[in-house]
């Protein structure tokens, strides 16, 4: 993949195959990412994208393959290990904590870095003026943004980041995305997004690809792909301007 | 390649987080209670014995609080480390120390070893699995115990405790003034050292991991460890509390065992409120006066009033007493009913932005 950055990489995935028990979900995945890189795993429904996610926590069963990080093999290592060398993991279902409160769930992750209650407070105001609240009653886009945080306080090299913005309203979007723009962009954080929003995901990264059933089927830079309504169409069925139905 | 160094870059994690440190400080109504526990030398002299016993229950309870309120930890065979601990104070004096101190240390160690050893296997469990687990655990114990009866006396009970006085000074006198005040000054010290472990950063890993431990993991805690520590802690003080009990009474019966004190135990820390510091304290000491009270009113059937008054509980006040009490301070002060209409919530205002 085209990276600025021809020193050794940040993540590299080497023919993984993976899957829960007997079953496979990934095989044969390959990529690597630099230091500072972005990079969206796009699919439909089903492809294996959060297991992606997954295996990179160590949460599935590693078949074949290895996962280097920072040029040490990790295929291996327990999934607390992976996180204290630096993977931040933000889950889909967000799995806050719901008898702590937001302040608790944030310090219960704390692990010295830039990244302490008042920089993720700096980051997403909100969570500061629901501080005292417990988990479960916060609202959807406020769960989303304290699992963030969550992850951030980890001070994470890496940040893998699940559907984000899965069912929330637009209005709280736009505020996570300009968050995850200035952490991508600005600050340099290292960002794996899988996304169902193909548009927003491919603007926030450098690099994208796209998976189905199990196996990475196209890589490309996120911009080029933005405009390969093509290949979008075609392993996503984004409705794109040429009105083509999606290929069964 | 990252721009700055992470070790270099923050303050060291051990520096308190401030709303950690304002867990730490002593409420108002945290000194009236221990202040009202005094009471019973004034009020009640002809109860001590009565109110040394509660204070065996509150550390007994306090301490399956600490696997079970806050680690998530079910256990129906908590009585097996109290026995074990009851058994182990009482063989050591039999057999020629009498000294109540070290009788105390070495009978925690004894049954913090053995949750030790024990907690191998419940760190592997969770929920149901650790109901049948504990609850074989205990029974085994309580067998092993009735049929080693050349230790332990079997059912006539472990006879020739004898005691040495407290600091060589105190006697265990018959009217338990003495035993009070030991149970009770036991039962504050080891409260103290609850209170600060579960307001350190590993009792909040302990509530994380009773909340969701995958998640814990994935945030770089993994659970294994932390709960057999605390499992073994929990061990550790209820052997203490079993230790104090044998101390006191100067003798041990296979009751220390018996899986009625683990469900007693497990109903106490309910009544009062689990995951709660003072909720095992407030449990026995209403569960225990209840069932005197009870059973100087009914001697026959006084379990009756006990099972509705635990309905009770669970049906108005499903986190227990002092879980009730919070929610009754909370409406009171107006913040889960009418605070929204003096400060609405940010996601009113934010909504309305343009």
């Amino acid at each position: 993949m085209a990276s600025p950055n021809s020193a050794e990489p940040l993540l590299s995935f080497k023919n993984v195959r993976a899957g829960y028990g007997e079953a496979i979900v990934l095989d044969d995945i390959s990529f690597e990412m630099p230091e500072r890189g972005s990079i969206a795993v796009l699919g439909r429904n089903g492809v294996g994208k959060s297991t992606l996610l997954l295996t990179l926590m160590g949460f599935t069963q590693l078949r074949r393959g290895s996962i280097i990080w920072r040029g040490t093999d990790i295929t291996r290592l327990a999934p607390h290990r992976r996180a204290q060398s630096g993977i931040g993991w933000v889950a889909q279902e967000r799995e806050i904590f719901a008898n702590l409160t937001v302040e608790e769930n944030l310090t219960v992750a704390a692990r010295p870095g830039r990244w302490d209650l008042d920089a993720a407070f700096d980051f997403f105001p909100r969570l500061k003026e629901r501080r005292q609240s417990k988990g479960n009653q916060l609202s959807g886009g406020e769960q989303q943004m304290l699992a963030t945080a969550r992850a951030l306080m980890t001070n994470p090299a890496l940040l893998l980041l699940d559907e984000p913005l899965e069912g929330l309203a637009p209005i709280i979007v736009e505020e996570l995305v300009r968050g995850l723009r200035k952490m991508i962009t600005e600050e340099g954080t290292a960002v794996i997004l899988v996304e169902q929003h193909a548009e927003v995901a491919l603007s926030l990264t450098e690099n994208a690809v796209l998976l189905e059933r199990g196996a990475i089927v196209h890589h490309a830079r996120s911009a080029d792909l933005l405009k390969d309504h093509a290949t979008l169409d075609r392993y996503i069925g984004l409705r794109v301007a040429d009105g083509k139905p999606a290929q069964a | 390649m990252t721009p700055t160094d992470p070790a270099t870059a923050a303050p060291a994690p051990t520096a308190p987080h401030p709303h950690m440190a304002a867990q730490v400080r002593w409420r108002t109504v945290e000194y009236v209670f221990w202040l009202a526990t005094l009471l019973p030398f004034v009020v009640a002299p002809d109860y001590l014995a009565l109110a040394s016993q509660i204070a065996i229950t509150a550390l007994f309870a306090l301490s399956l609080d600490l696997i079970l309120g806050y680690a998530g930890i079910v256990s129906l065979g908590h009585a097996a480390f109290f026995g074990f601990g009851a058994y182990a104070a009482g063989l050591v004096s039999k057999w020629g120390w009498g000294e109540p101190l070290s009788g105390l240390l070495i009978a925690g160690l004894a049954a913090g070893l053995l949750g030790y050893l024990m907690s191998f296997v419940i760190a592997r469990f969770r929920h149901l699995a650790l109901i049948m687990i504990t609850l074989g655990f205990g029974l085994l114990l309580l067998e092993a115990a009735n049929s080693a009866s050349g230790l332990t006396g079997g059912a006539d009970g472990l006879q020739g405790v004898k005691m040495w006085p407290v600091l060589g000074l105190f006697k265990f006198d018959l009217y338990g003034f003495t035993a009070y005040w030991y149970a009770l000054i036991v039962l504050f010290v080891f409260f103290l050292m609850a209170r600060r472990l579960i307001n350190s950063p590993f009792g909040l890993s302990l509530r994380g991991i009773r909340e969701n431990p995958v998640r814990m993991r994935a945030i770089g805690a993994e659970s294994g460890p932390h709960i057999r520590k605390i499992y073994t802690i929990a061990a550790f003080m209820a052997g203490v509390a079993g230790a104090v009990l044998t101390q006191t009474t100067e003798t041990v019966s296979l009751g220390v065992l018996d899986f009625q004190r683990s469900a007693d135990i497990l109903v106490i820390l309910i009544l009062g409120g689990a995951g709660r510091l003072y909720g095992g304290l407030i449990g026995a000491i209403i569960y225990m006066i209840a069932r005197d009270w009870f059973s100087g009113v009914n001697p026959q059937y006084w379990y009756f009033p006990i099972g509705v008054l635990l309905i009770a509980v669970v049906l108005f006040l499903p986190n227990g007493m002092l879980g009730g009490i919070a929610q009754l301070i909370d409406t009171v002060r107006g913040r889960r009913w009418f605070g929204w209409l003096t400060s609405p919530p940010p996601w009113l205002r934010s909504g309305s932005k343009p």
